[in-house]
Protein backbone atom coordinates (compact mmCIF):
# COMPACT_ATOMS: atom_id res chain seq x y z
CA UNK A 1 0.00 0.00 0.00
CA UNK A 2 1.35 3.38 -1.05
CA UNK A 3 0.86 6.24 0.77
CA UNK A 4 -2.36 8.53 0.49
CA UNK A 5 -2.55 11.72 -1.14
CA UNK A 6 -4.89 14.08 -0.87
CA UNK A 7 -6.48 15.38 -3.90
CA UNK A 8 -4.67 19.17 -4.58
CA UNK A 9 -1.60 17.86 -3.16
CA UNK A 10 1.90 19.14 -4.95
CA UNK A 11 3.40 15.92 -6.29
CA UNK A 12 5.77 14.64 -9.08
CA UNK A 13 4.73 12.21 -11.39
CA UNK A 14 6.69 10.00 -13.82
CA UNK A 15 5.96 8.08 -17.29
CA UNK A 16 8.33 6.34 -19.46
CA UNK A 17 8.17 8.35 -22.84
CA UNK A 18 10.35 5.47 -25.10
CA UNK A 19 10.83 1.91 -23.51
CA UNK A 20 14.46 0.53 -23.90
CA UNK A 21 14.83 -1.04 -28.01
CA UNK A 22 12.73 2.24 -28.72
CA UNK A 23 15.12 4.78 -28.93
CA UNK A 24 16.48 6.94 -31.38
CA UNK A 25 18.95 5.06 -33.45
CA UNK A 26 22.35 7.42 -32.70
CA UNK A 27 22.04 7.10 -29.18
CA UNK A 28 25.24 4.67 -27.84
CA UNK A 29 24.24 1.14 -26.52
CA UNK A 30 24.05 2.29 -22.80
CA UNK A 31 21.25 4.48 -23.36
CA UNK A 32 19.61 2.35 -25.56
CA UNK A 33 19.51 -0.10 -23.23
CA UNK A 34 17.42 2.66 -20.83
CA UNK A 35 14.29 3.98 -20.87
CA UNK A 36 13.38 7.89 -22.18
CA UNK A 37 11.52 8.51 -18.29
CA UNK A 38 9.95 11.97 -18.19
CA UNK A 39 9.66 13.46 -14.70
CA UNK A 40 6.54 16.82 -14.16
CA UNK A 41 5.13 17.99 -11.02
CA UNK A 42 1.39 19.47 -10.56
CA UNK A 43 -1.06 19.24 -8.29
CA UNK A 44 -3.10 16.21 -7.38
CA UNK A 45 -6.44 16.08 -9.59
CA UNK A 46 -7.81 13.33 -7.60
CA UNK A 47 -7.38 11.54 -4.45
CA UNK A 48 -4.39 8.78 -4.57
CA UNK A 49 -1.90 6.77 -3.70
CA UNK A 50 2.10 6.66 -4.18
CA UNK A 51 2.43 4.33 -7.19
CA UNK A 52 -1.09 5.11 -8.90
CA UNK A 53 -1.61 5.92 -12.76
CA UNK A 54 -3.04 9.52 -11.56
CA UNK A 55 -3.36 12.63 -13.18
CA UNK A 56 -2.06 16.50 -12.00
CA UNK A 57 -2.23 20.07 -12.95
CA UNK A 58 0.52 21.74 -13.74
CA UNK A 59 1.10 25.14 -12.87
CA UNK A 60 0.25 26.40 -16.49
CA UNK A 61 -3.13 24.74 -16.39
CA UNK A 62 -2.04 21.32 -18.62
CA UNK A 63 -3.16 17.75 -17.38
CA UNK A 64 -0.37 15.56 -17.59
CA UNK A 65 -1.01 11.99 -16.76
CA UNK A 66 1.46 9.35 -15.12
CA UNK A 67 2.82 7.51 -12.33
CA UNK A 68 2.45 9.36 -8.60
CA UNK A 69 6.25 8.86 -7.25
CA UNK A 70 6.65 12.02 -4.70
CA UNK A 71 4.42 14.25 -2.14
CA UNK A 72 5.60 17.95 -2.57
CA UNK A 73 9.59 16.67 -3.32
CA UNK A 74 12.52 18.78 -1.99
CA UNK A 75 14.52 20.44 -3.70
CA UNK A 76 18.14 18.94 -2.82
CA UNK A 77 20.91 20.59 -4.89
CA UNK A 78 22.75 22.21 -2.59
CA UNK A 79 26.59 24.01 -1.95
CA UNK A 80 28.20 20.52 -1.54
CA UNK A 81 31.31 20.64 1.03
CA UNK A 82 33.87 23.16 0.57
CA UNK A 83 36.51 21.88 -1.12
CA UNK A 84 40.05 21.43 0.16
CA UNK A 85 41.53 22.11 -3.29
CA UNK A 86 40.13 25.15 -3.79
CA UNK A 87 40.09 26.44 0.11
CA UNK A 88 44.05 26.74 -0.65
CA UNK A 89 43.74 29.31 -4.22
CA UNK A 90 42.24 32.62 -2.37
CA UNK A 91 45.07 32.63 0.15
CA UNK A 92 47.48 31.78 -2.71
CA UNK A 93 46.78 34.84 -5.63
CA UNK A 94 46.24 36.89 -2.48
CA UNK A 95 49.26 36.47 -1.07
CA UNK A 96 50.91 36.30 -4.21
CA UNK A 97 49.28 39.67 -5.24
CA UNK A 98 50.53 41.55 -1.92
CA UNK A 99 53.74 39.92 -1.62
CA UNK A 100 54.95 40.28 -5.07
CA UNK A 101 56.78 36.88 -4.93
CA UNK A 102 56.83 33.68 -6.69
CA UNK A 103 53.32 31.92 -7.31
CA UNK B 1 -13.22 5.28 -14.79
CA UNK B 2 -13.73 3.73 -17.84
CA UNK B 3 -13.95 7.05 -20.16
CA UNK B 4 -11.08 8.81 -17.69
CA UNK B 5 -8.92 5.37 -18.21
CA UNK B 6 -8.85 5.81 -22.50
CA UNK B 7 -8.76 9.29 -21.70
CA UNK B 8 -5.44 8.83 -20.09
CA UNK B 9 -4.36 5.87 -22.05
CA UNK B 10 -4.67 7.72 -25.25
CA UNK B 11 -3.12 10.73 -23.78
CA UNK B 12 0.14 8.42 -22.31
CA UNK B 13 0.22 6.47 -25.87
CA UNK B 14 0.65 9.83 -27.63
CA UNK B 15 1.70 10.16 -31.52
CA UNK B 16 4.72 7.82 -31.86
CA UNK B 17 8.46 8.92 -32.31
CA UNK B 18 8.48 8.25 -35.88
CA UNK B 19 5.18 9.72 -37.11
CA UNK B 20 6.24 12.76 -34.83
CA UNK B 21 10.43 13.13 -36.44
CA UNK B 22 8.88 12.34 -39.60
CA UNK B 23 6.24 15.98 -39.44
CA UNK B 24 9.20 17.96 -37.29
CA UNK B 25 8.94 20.54 -40.45
CA UNK B 26 5.97 21.43 -40.69
CA UNK B 27 5.36 21.88 -36.83
CA UNK B 28 8.77 23.66 -35.85
CA UNK B 29 7.30 26.22 -39.01
CA UNK B 30 4.01 26.59 -36.98
CA UNK B 31 5.63 27.12 -34.04
CA UNK B 32 8.35 29.93 -35.03
CA UNK B 33 6.44 31.51 -38.30
CA UNK B 34 9.41 31.97 -40.48
CA UNK B 35 9.42 30.27 -44.37
CA UNK B 36 12.71 29.67 -44.34
CA UNK B 37 12.45 28.21 -47.71
CA UNK B 38 11.81 31.39 -49.23
CA UNK B 39 15.66 32.21 -47.88
CA UNK B 40 17.67 29.09 -49.93
CA UNK B 41 19.98 29.65 -52.97
CA UNK B 42 22.06 27.92 -55.38
CA UNK B 43 22.57 24.03 -53.80
CA UNK B 44 23.63 24.18 -50.54
CA UNK B 45 23.22 28.02 -49.72
CA UNK B 46 20.71 30.28 -48.25
CA UNK B 47 20.71 34.44 -47.64
CA UNK B 48 22.03 34.57 -44.19
CA UNK B 49 21.60 38.47 -44.22
CA UNK B 50 18.87 38.08 -45.72
CA UNK B 51 17.43 36.10 -43.01
CA UNK B 52 18.29 38.02 -40.48
CA UNK B 53 16.91 41.37 -41.41
CA UNK B 54 14.04 40.34 -42.95
CA UNK B 55 12.49 38.03 -40.17
CA UNK B 56 14.57 39.74 -37.11
CA UNK B 57 14.57 43.32 -35.34
CA UNK B 58 16.85 46.08 -35.52
CA UNK B 59 19.48 46.96 -33.09
CA UNK B 60 17.08 50.01 -32.25
CA UNK B 61 14.41 48.35 -31.72
CA UNK B 62 15.69 45.17 -30.11
CA UNK B 63 17.30 47.97 -27.61
CA UNK B 64 14.09 49.09 -26.57
CA UNK B 65 12.80 46.15 -26.41
CA UNK B 66 15.11 44.58 -23.51
CA UNK B 67 14.68 48.35 -22.17
CA UNK B 68 11.70 47.83 -21.29
CA UNK B 69 12.37 44.25 -19.61
CA UNK B 70 15.07 45.08 -17.83
CA UNK B 71 17.67 43.07 -19.63
CA UNK B 72 21.15 44.55 -20.85
CA UNK B 73 22.78 47.82 -20.16
CA UNK B 74 25.42 45.98 -17.73
CA UNK B 75 28.13 47.13 -16.03
CA UNK B 76 31.30 46.41 -17.93
CA UNK B 77 34.38 45.57 -14.86
CA UNK B 78 38.10 46.27 -15.22
CA UNK B 79 39.45 43.41 -13.27
CA UNK B 80 42.34 45.31 -11.60
CA UNK B 81 43.74 42.56 -9.22
CA UNK B 82 43.80 39.56 -12.04
CA UNK B 83 45.53 41.89 -14.90
CA UNK B 84 47.96 42.73 -12.17
CA UNK B 85 48.67 39.13 -11.18
CA UNK B 86 48.49 38.23 -14.79
CA UNK B 87 50.69 40.46 -15.20
CA UNK B 88 53.32 39.24 -12.49
CA UNK B 89 53.28 35.66 -14.60
CA UNK B 90 54.19 37.69 -18.26
CA UNK B 91 57.34 38.43 -20.40
CA UNK B 92 57.95 42.01 -19.80
CA UNK B 93 55.15 44.79 -21.27
CA UNK B 94 52.74 42.10 -21.52
CA UNK B 95 49.17 41.16 -19.62
CA UNK B 96 46.41 42.91 -21.29
CA UNK B 97 43.74 44.91 -19.47
CA UNK B 98 41.06 42.06 -18.75
CA UNK B 99 37.55 43.92 -18.42
CA UNK B 100 34.40 41.25 -17.80
CA UNK B 101 30.80 42.36 -19.06
CA UNK B 102 28.74 41.21 -16.21
CA UNK B 103 25.94 39.38 -17.68
CA UNK B 104 24.36 38.27 -14.50
CA UNK B 105 23.32 40.82 -13.18
CA UNK B 106 20.03 40.48 -15.80
CA UNK B 107 17.10 39.64 -14.65
CA UNK B 108 17.81 35.93 -14.63
CA UNK B 109 20.92 35.99 -14.28
CA UNK B 110 23.11 35.15 -17.90
CA UNK B 111 22.93 37.36 -21.06
CA UNK B 112 20.48 34.29 -22.04
CA UNK B 113 18.35 37.10 -21.16
CA UNK B 114 18.69 39.12 -24.30
CA UNK B 115 17.63 36.11 -26.20
CA UNK B 116 14.82 35.85 -24.62
CA UNK B 117 13.75 39.05 -24.54
CA UNK B 118 13.30 39.20 -28.12
CA UNK B 119 12.19 35.62 -28.37
CA UNK B 120 9.20 36.40 -26.05
CA UNK B 121 8.27 39.72 -27.11
CA UNK B 122 8.07 38.41 -30.88
CA UNK B 123 5.64 35.53 -29.28
CA UNK B 124 3.47 37.68 -27.90
CA UNK B 125 3.26 40.17 -30.81
CA UNK B 126 2.41 37.18 -32.98
CA UNK B 127 -0.28 36.14 -30.53
CA UNK B 128 0.85 33.01 -29.51
CA UNK B 129 -0.42 32.39 -26.10
CA UNK B 130 2.61 30.53 -24.73
CA UNK B 131 6.36 29.68 -25.12
CA UNK B 132 8.52 26.65 -25.10
CA UNK B 133 11.92 25.94 -25.02
CA UNK B 134 14.00 23.38 -24.73
CA UNK B 135 17.61 23.89 -22.90
CA UNK B 136 19.19 22.23 -19.97
CA UNK B 137 20.92 25.77 -19.79
CA UNK B 138 20.06 29.34 -18.41
CA UNK B 139 18.31 29.92 -21.34
CA UNK B 140 15.35 28.16 -19.46
CA UNK B 141 15.05 30.50 -16.95
CA UNK B 142 15.48 33.34 -19.04
CA UNK B 143 12.66 32.25 -21.41
CA UNK B 144 10.88 32.13 -17.95
CA UNK B 145 11.02 35.28 -16.69
CA UNK B 146 10.40 36.99 -19.81
CA UNK B 147 7.27 35.02 -20.36
CA UNK B 148 6.29 36.04 -16.49
CA UNK B 149 6.62 39.58 -17.70
CA UNK B 150 4.89 39.51 -20.50
CA UNK B 151 2.48 37.42 -19.17
CA UNK B 152 2.80 34.32 -21.27
CA UNK B 153 2.87 30.58 -19.91
CA UNK B 154 5.78 29.03 -20.49
CA UNK B 155 7.21 25.23 -20.49
CA UNK B 156 10.62 24.44 -20.15
CA UNK B 157 11.79 20.74 -21.36
CA UNK B 158 15.05 19.60 -19.69
CA UNK B 159 17.84 16.64 -19.88
CA UNK B 160 17.85 16.19 -16.08
CA UNK B 161 18.60 12.93 -14.88
CA UNK B 162 20.50 9.67 -15.74
CA UNK B 163 18.69 6.29 -15.72
CA UNK B 164 19.13 6.00 -12.05
CA UNK B 165 17.27 9.15 -11.42
CA UNK B 166 20.43 11.45 -10.58
CA UNK B 167 19.81 14.82 -11.37
CA UNK B 168 23.06 17.12 -12.30
CA UNK B 169 23.14 19.89 -9.46
CA UNK B 170 23.39 22.27 -12.40
CA UNK B 171 20.79 21.66 -14.11
CA UNK B 172 18.07 20.97 -11.08
CA UNK B 173 19.35 24.34 -10.14
CA UNK B 174 18.43 25.85 -13.43
CA UNK B 175 14.67 23.80 -13.35
CA UNK B 176 14.13 25.14 -9.56
CA UNK B 177 15.04 28.61 -11.10
CA UNK B 178 11.90 28.18 -14.24
CA UNK B 179 9.87 27.07 -11.44
CA UNK B 180 10.74 30.62 -9.84
CA UNK B 181 9.22 32.34 -12.70
CA UNK B 182 5.88 29.94 -12.91
CA UNK B 183 7.46 28.23 -15.64
CA UNK B 184 6.09 23.94 -16.29
CA UNK B 185 9.17 21.93 -16.32
CA UNK B 186 9.33 18.75 -17.82
CA UNK B 187 12.29 16.68 -16.79
CA UNK B 188 13.55 14.11 -18.84
CA UNK B 189 16.68 11.73 -18.75
CA UNK B 190 19.29 11.15 -20.98
CA UNK B 191 18.83 11.30 -24.64
CA UNK B 192 17.95 13.93 -27.91
CA UNK B 193 14.51 12.43 -28.30
CA UNK B 194 14.13 15.62 -25.81
CA UNK B 195 13.68 16.50 -29.41
CA UNK B 196 10.78 14.52 -29.50
CA UNK B 197 9.13 15.17 -26.29
CA UNK B 198 9.56 18.87 -27.08
CA UNK B 199 7.94 18.75 -30.61
CA UNK B 200 4.74 17.12 -28.73
CA UNK B 201 4.19 19.59 -26.69
CA UNK B 202 4.46 22.39 -29.28
CA UNK B 203 1.48 20.60 -31.31
CA UNK B 204 -0.34 19.91 -28.02
CA UNK B 205 0.20 23.74 -27.11
CA UNK B 206 0.21 25.33 -29.82
CA UNK B 207 2.60 27.58 -28.13
CA UNK B 208 5.47 29.35 -29.89
CA UNK B 209 8.98 28.10 -30.24
CA UNK B 210 11.70 29.84 -28.26
CA UNK B 211 14.44 28.25 -29.55
CA UNK B 212 18.08 29.44 -29.18
CA UNK B 213 18.80 29.58 -32.58
CA UNK B 214 15.87 31.90 -34.37
CA UNK B 215 17.09 35.35 -35.78
CA UNK B 216 15.55 37.04 -33.35
CA UNK B 217 17.15 35.27 -30.96
CA UNK B 218 20.66 35.98 -32.03
CA UNK B 219 19.98 39.78 -32.83
CA UNK B 220 19.04 39.78 -29.25
CA UNK B 221 22.52 38.91 -28.18
CA UNK B 222 23.67 41.56 -30.63
CA UNK B 223 23.19 44.12 -27.54
CA UNK B 224 25.90 42.76 -26.31
CA UNK B 225 28.44 43.17 -28.39
CA UNK B 226 27.43 46.55 -29.21
CA UNK B 227 27.05 47.62 -25.98
CA UNK B 228 31.16 46.77 -25.44
CA UNK B 229 31.69 48.81 -27.91
CA UNK B 230 30.13 51.68 -27.43
CA UNK B 231 30.82 51.64 -23.67
CA UNK B 232 34.87 51.03 -24.33
CA UNK B 233 34.85 54.02 -26.98
CA UNK B 234 33.28 56.61 -24.79
CA UNK B 235 35.82 55.22 -21.93
CA UNK B 236 38.66 54.66 -23.19
CA UNK B 237 38.03 56.33 -26.66
CA UNK B 238 39.02 52.79 -28.56
CA UNK B 239 37.79 49.02 -29.74
CA UNK B 240 38.77 45.91 -28.01
CA UNK B 241 42.07 44.45 -29.13
CA UNK B 242 39.94 40.74 -28.50
CA UNK B 243 37.05 39.78 -27.23
CA UNK B 244 36.76 35.75 -25.90
CA UNK B 245 33.32 34.86 -25.68
CA UNK B 246 31.89 31.34 -24.16
CA UNK B 247 30.88 29.11 -26.88
CA UNK B 248 28.54 26.47 -26.70
CA UNK B 249 25.56 26.47 -29.47
CA UNK B 250 27.01 29.56 -31.43
CA UNK B 251 24.58 31.95 -30.50
CA UNK B 252 26.81 33.97 -28.27
CA UNK B 253 29.72 34.34 -30.87
CA UNK B 254 27.34 34.98 -33.40
CA UNK B 255 25.10 37.63 -31.84
CA UNK B 256 28.57 39.48 -30.27
CA UNK B 257 30.86 38.93 -32.84
CA UNK B 258 27.67 41.27 -35.51
CA UNK B 259 27.02 43.82 -32.54
CA UNK B 260 30.61 44.64 -32.45
CA UNK B 261 30.63 45.05 -35.59
CA UNK B 262 27.75 47.08 -35.69
CA UNK B 263 29.73 48.83 -32.74
CA UNK B 264 32.48 49.68 -35.50
CA UNK B 265 34.72 47.20 -34.19
CA UNK B 266 35.78 45.81 -37.24
CA UNK B 267 39.15 44.82 -36.08
CA UNK B 268 38.70 43.13 -32.73
CA UNK B 269 39.73 39.95 -32.53
CA UNK B 270 36.95 37.49 -31.73
CA UNK B 271 38.12 34.22 -29.87
CA UNK B 272 35.50 31.52 -28.64
CA UNK B 273 36.57 29.42 -25.59
CA UNK B 274 35.26 26.08 -24.82
CA UNK B 275 35.51 23.74 -21.56
CA UNK B 276 37.40 20.63 -23.28
CA UNK B 277 35.40 17.37 -22.36
CA UNK B 278 36.90 15.52 -24.79
CA UNK B 279 36.10 12.17 -24.78
CA UNK B 280 32.71 12.51 -22.82
CA UNK B 281 29.64 11.36 -24.99
CA UNK B 282 26.76 13.75 -24.89
CA UNK B 283 24.00 11.26 -25.05
CA UNK B 284 25.39 8.61 -23.18
CA UNK B 285 23.40 7.98 -19.65
CA UNK B 286 26.85 6.97 -17.78
CA UNK B 287 29.09 9.94 -19.12
CA UNK B 288 25.72 12.17 -18.58
CA UNK B 289 27.05 13.05 -14.42
CA UNK B 290 30.86 12.89 -15.48
CA UNK B 291 30.78 16.18 -16.90
CA UNK B 292 31.35 18.93 -13.98
CA UNK B 293 30.01 21.49 -17.08
CA UNK B 294 26.66 21.53 -18.87
CA UNK B 295 27.55 23.73 -20.87
CA UNK B 296 30.09 25.99 -22.55
CA UNK B 297 32.16 22.74 -23.05
CA UNK B 298 33.45 20.92 -26.57
CA UNK B 299 30.67 18.45 -26.48
CA UNK B 300 28.27 21.05 -28.11
CA UNK B 301 31.05 23.80 -29.41
CA UNK B 302 32.84 21.30 -31.68
CA UNK B 303 29.37 19.92 -33.53
CA UNK B 304 27.48 23.19 -33.70
CA UNK B 305 30.48 25.49 -35.05
CA UNK B 306 30.99 22.19 -37.73
CA UNK B 307 27.26 21.68 -38.30
CA UNK B 308 25.21 24.28 -36.74
CA UNK B 309 21.99 23.24 -38.82
CA UNK B 310 21.27 20.35 -36.13
CA UNK B 311 19.00 22.12 -34.22
CA UNK B 312 15.44 22.97 -33.67
CA UNK B 313 15.28 25.26 -36.70
CA UNK B 314 15.69 24.42 -40.47
CA UNK B 315 18.35 27.14 -40.34
CA UNK B 316 20.39 28.08 -37.26
CA UNK B 317 21.11 31.75 -37.06
CA UNK B 318 23.78 31.15 -34.76
CA UNK B 319 27.03 30.48 -37.39
CA UNK B 320 29.98 30.43 -35.19
CA UNK B 321 32.74 29.93 -38.15
CA UNK B 322 31.49 32.92 -39.94
CA UNK B 323 32.82 35.13 -37.32
CA UNK B 324 35.63 33.01 -34.98
CA UNK B 325 39.19 34.40 -35.93
CA UNK B 326 40.26 31.89 -33.29
CA UNK B 327 39.03 28.85 -30.82
CA UNK B 328 40.84 28.23 -27.85
CA UNK B 329 39.75 25.51 -24.78
CA UNK B 330 40.72 25.45 -21.33
CA UNK B 331 39.82 22.47 -18.43
CA UNK B 332 37.46 21.67 -16.10
CA UNK B 333 40.19 22.54 -13.20
CA UNK B 334 41.65 25.79 -14.76
CA UNK B 335 37.56 26.83 -14.97
CA UNK B 336 37.22 26.15 -11.03
CA UNK B 337 40.43 28.00 -10.12
CA UNK B 338 39.86 31.08 -12.10
CA UNK B 339 36.62 30.83 -10.55
CA UNK B 340 38.13 30.87 -7.40
CA UNK B 341 40.46 33.93 -8.56
CA UNK B 342 37.32 36.20 -9.34
CA UNK B 343 35.75 35.56 -6.01
CA UNK B 344 38.59 36.16 -4.22
CA UNK B 345 40.83 38.86 -6.15
CA UNK B 346 37.81 40.75 -7.08
CA UNK B 347 34.50 40.20 -5.13
CA UNK B 348 32.25 38.67 -8.09
CA UNK B 349 31.41 35.11 -6.97
CA UNK B 350 30.35 34.35 -10.54
CA UNK B 351 29.38 31.21 -12.65
CA UNK B 352 31.17 28.33 -12.73
CA UNK B 353 30.62 27.51 -16.78
CA UNK B 354 30.09 30.93 -17.79
CA UNK B 355 33.79 31.76 -16.48
CA UNK B 356 35.05 29.52 -19.30
CA UNK B 357 36.01 32.64 -21.25
CA UNK B 358 37.84 34.35 -18.44
CA UNK B 359 40.24 31.43 -17.87
CA UNK B 360 40.73 31.66 -21.22
CA UNK B 361 41.34 35.68 -20.64
CA UNK B 362 43.79 34.68 -17.65
CA UNK B 363 45.89 33.01 -20.34
CA UNK B 364 45.47 34.96 -23.46
CA UNK B 365 46.01 38.05 -22.21
CA UNK B 366 49.89 36.94 -21.28
CA UNK B 367 50.23 36.69 -24.99
CA UNK B 368 49.12 40.72 -25.65
CA UNK B 369 50.67 43.80 -24.81
CA UNK B 370 49.95 45.54 -21.63
CA UNK B 371 48.16 48.97 -23.61
CA UNK B 372 45.97 46.13 -25.16
CA UNK B 373 42.07 45.39 -24.16
CA UNK B 374 40.56 42.10 -23.71
CA UNK B 375 36.92 41.75 -23.03
CA UNK B 376 35.74 38.60 -21.14
CA UNK B 377 31.92 39.27 -22.59
CA UNK B 378 30.12 37.32 -19.78
CA UNK B 379 29.39 36.26 -16.39
CA UNK B 380 26.22 34.00 -15.26
CA UNK B 381 24.64 34.02 -11.44
CA UNK B 382 25.77 31.29 -9.45
CA UNK B 383 23.96 29.29 -6.70
CA UNK B 384 23.19 25.47 -4.93
CA UNK B 385 24.37 23.21 -7.80
CA UNK B 386 26.06 26.22 -9.88
CA UNK B 387 28.63 26.47 -8.15
CA UNK B 388 32.25 24.79 -7.83
CA UNK B 389 31.54 23.32 -4.54
CA UNK B 390 28.64 21.67 -5.99
CA UNK B 391 30.05 20.18 -8.91
CA UNK B 392 32.99 19.28 -7.27
CA UNK B 393 31.36 17.69 -4.02
CA UNK B 394 29.02 16.18 -7.21
CA UNK B 395 32.11 14.64 -8.77
CA UNK B 396 33.76 13.01 -6.13
CA UNK B 397 30.47 11.53 -4.95
CA UNK B 398 31.51 10.21 -8.64
CA UNK B 399 34.54 8.99 -7.87
CA UNK B 400 36.03 11.26 -10.47
CA UNK B 401 39.65 12.55 -8.95
CA UNK B 402 40.25 16.17 -7.67
CA UNK B 403 43.55 16.90 -6.88
CA UNK B 404 46.09 20.16 -7.20
CA UNK B 405 48.49 19.75 -9.93
CA UNK B 406 48.94 20.19 -13.88
CA UNK B 407 45.76 21.26 -15.39
CA UNK B 408 46.85 19.38 -18.62
CA UNK B 409 47.00 15.73 -16.02
CA UNK B 410 43.32 16.30 -16.24
CA UNK B 411 40.99 13.64 -17.76
CA UNK B 412 37.34 14.67 -18.21
CA UNK B 413 35.13 11.83 -16.44
CA UNK B 414 37.88 10.71 -14.52
CA UNK B 415 40.20 13.72 -12.77
CA UNK B 416 39.86 17.27 -12.58
CA UNK B 417 42.96 19.32 -11.66
CA UNK B 418 43.02 22.57 -9.99
CA UNK B 419 46.27 24.44 -10.76
CA UNK B 420 48.94 25.11 -8.65
CA UNK B 421 49.64 28.44 -10.03
CA UNK B 422 48.05 30.41 -12.46
CA UNK B 423 51.53 30.15 -15.00
CA UNK B 424 49.58 26.62 -15.33
CA UNK B 425 46.16 28.34 -16.67
CA UNK B 426 47.52 27.85 -20.22
CA UNK B 427 44.29 27.35 -23.42
CA UNK B 428 45.09 25.02 -25.88
CA UNK B 429 44.16 26.50 -29.34
CA UNK B 430 41.82 24.38 -32.03
CA UNK B 431 42.35 23.96 -35.39
CA UNK B 432 40.01 26.44 -36.71
CA UNK B 433 41.24 25.11 -40.35
CA UNK B 434 40.31 21.74 -39.72
CA UNK B 435 36.55 22.85 -38.36
CA UNK B 436 36.19 24.53 -41.72
CA UNK B 437 37.13 21.90 -43.52
CA UNK B 438 34.83 19.74 -41.57
CA UNK B 439 32.20 22.63 -41.98
CA UNK B 440 32.69 22.55 -45.63
CA UNK B 441 32.78 18.51 -46.24
CA UNK B 442 29.69 17.92 -44.45
CA UNK B 443 27.25 20.78 -46.26
CA UNK B 444 28.75 19.27 -49.50
CA UNK B 445 28.61 15.74 -48.44
CA UNK B 446 25.05 16.29 -47.90
CA UNK B 447 24.52 17.24 -51.59
CA UNK B 448 23.95 14.61 -54.14
CA UNK B 449 26.74 16.32 -56.67
CA UNK B 450 29.39 17.60 -54.43
CA UNK B 451 31.41 18.41 -57.59
CA UNK B 452 29.01 20.48 -59.03
CA UNK B 453 28.45 23.53 -56.40
CA UNK B 454 27.45 26.50 -58.39
CA UNK B 455 29.60 29.96 -57.57
CA UNK B 456 27.29 31.26 -55.05
CA UNK B 457 27.16 27.82 -53.00
CA UNK B 458 31.27 28.68 -53.39
CA UNK B 459 30.44 31.89 -51.72
CA UNK B 460 28.58 31.17 -49.33
CA UNK B 461 30.66 28.45 -48.04
CA UNK B 462 33.56 31.25 -47.78
CA UNK B 463 31.57 33.48 -46.20
CA UNK B 464 30.34 30.59 -43.91
CA UNK B 465 33.51 29.56 -42.78
CA UNK B 466 35.40 33.26 -42.90
CA UNK B 467 37.84 31.71 -45.80
CA UNK B 468 38.24 32.39 -49.52
CA UNK B 469 37.18 30.62 -52.23
CA UNK B 470 40.37 28.90 -52.90
CA UNK B 471 40.34 27.23 -49.44
CA UNK B 472 36.53 25.70 -50.24
CA UNK B 473 38.02 24.69 -53.54
CA UNK B 474 40.74 22.93 -51.87
CA UNK B 475 38.59 21.36 -49.23
CA UNK B 476 35.94 20.37 -52.22
CA UNK B 477 39.03 18.77 -54.27
CA UNK B 478 40.15 16.62 -51.23
CA UNK B 479 36.63 15.52 -50.57
CA UNK B 480 36.48 14.13 -54.20
CA UNK B 481 39.78 12.31 -53.77
CA UNK B 482 38.34 10.50 -50.94
CA UNK B 483 35.08 9.66 -52.65
CA UNK B 484 36.90 8.00 -55.56
CA UNK B 485 38.92 6.30 -53.24
CA UNK B 486 36.21 4.88 -51.63
CA UNK B 487 34.53 4.15 -54.19
CA UNK B 488 37.97 1.92 -55.68
CA UNK B 489 37.90 0.31 -52.65
CA UNK B 490 34.27 -1.27 -52.48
Amino acid sequence: MGEKVRRGTWVQIHRVVLEPGARAPQVPPETQEVPLELRQKGFLLTHAEVGDEVAIRTVIGREVTGRLVAVNPPYEHDFGRPVPELLEVGPEVRGFLKGGGEC
Amino acid sequence: MGQGQAHREAMEKGPGYHEVMERKGEIVKKAVGIDYSRFERGTLAFDYEGLMVETGYSLDEIRRIQREAGVGRTPLIELNNITELVRRISPPGKGARIFVKDEAVNPSGSFKARRAAVSVYHAARQGYKGVIAATSGNYGAAVASQAAMRSLDCIVVQEVFDSRGVGQPEILEKGRKCEAFGAEVVQLSVGPELFYVFLVLLEETGFFNASLYTPFAIAGIETLGFEIAEELMAREGRAPDAVVITHAGGGNVTGTARGLAQGGCTETEIIGASVDLSGLHMASDLDFNRKSFTTGHTGFGIPFATWPDRTDVPRNAARPLRYMDRYVTVTQGEVFYVTEMLAQLEGLERGPAGNTSLAAAVSLAREMDSDQILVVQETEYTGAGKHPTAQLTFAREKGIEIRRGDPRDGVPGQCIVIPDSPHQVQHVDLDLDALRESYIMKAAADTDCPGELLAEDIAFLAAETKTEGAFVYRVLKKLTRMEKSRAARD
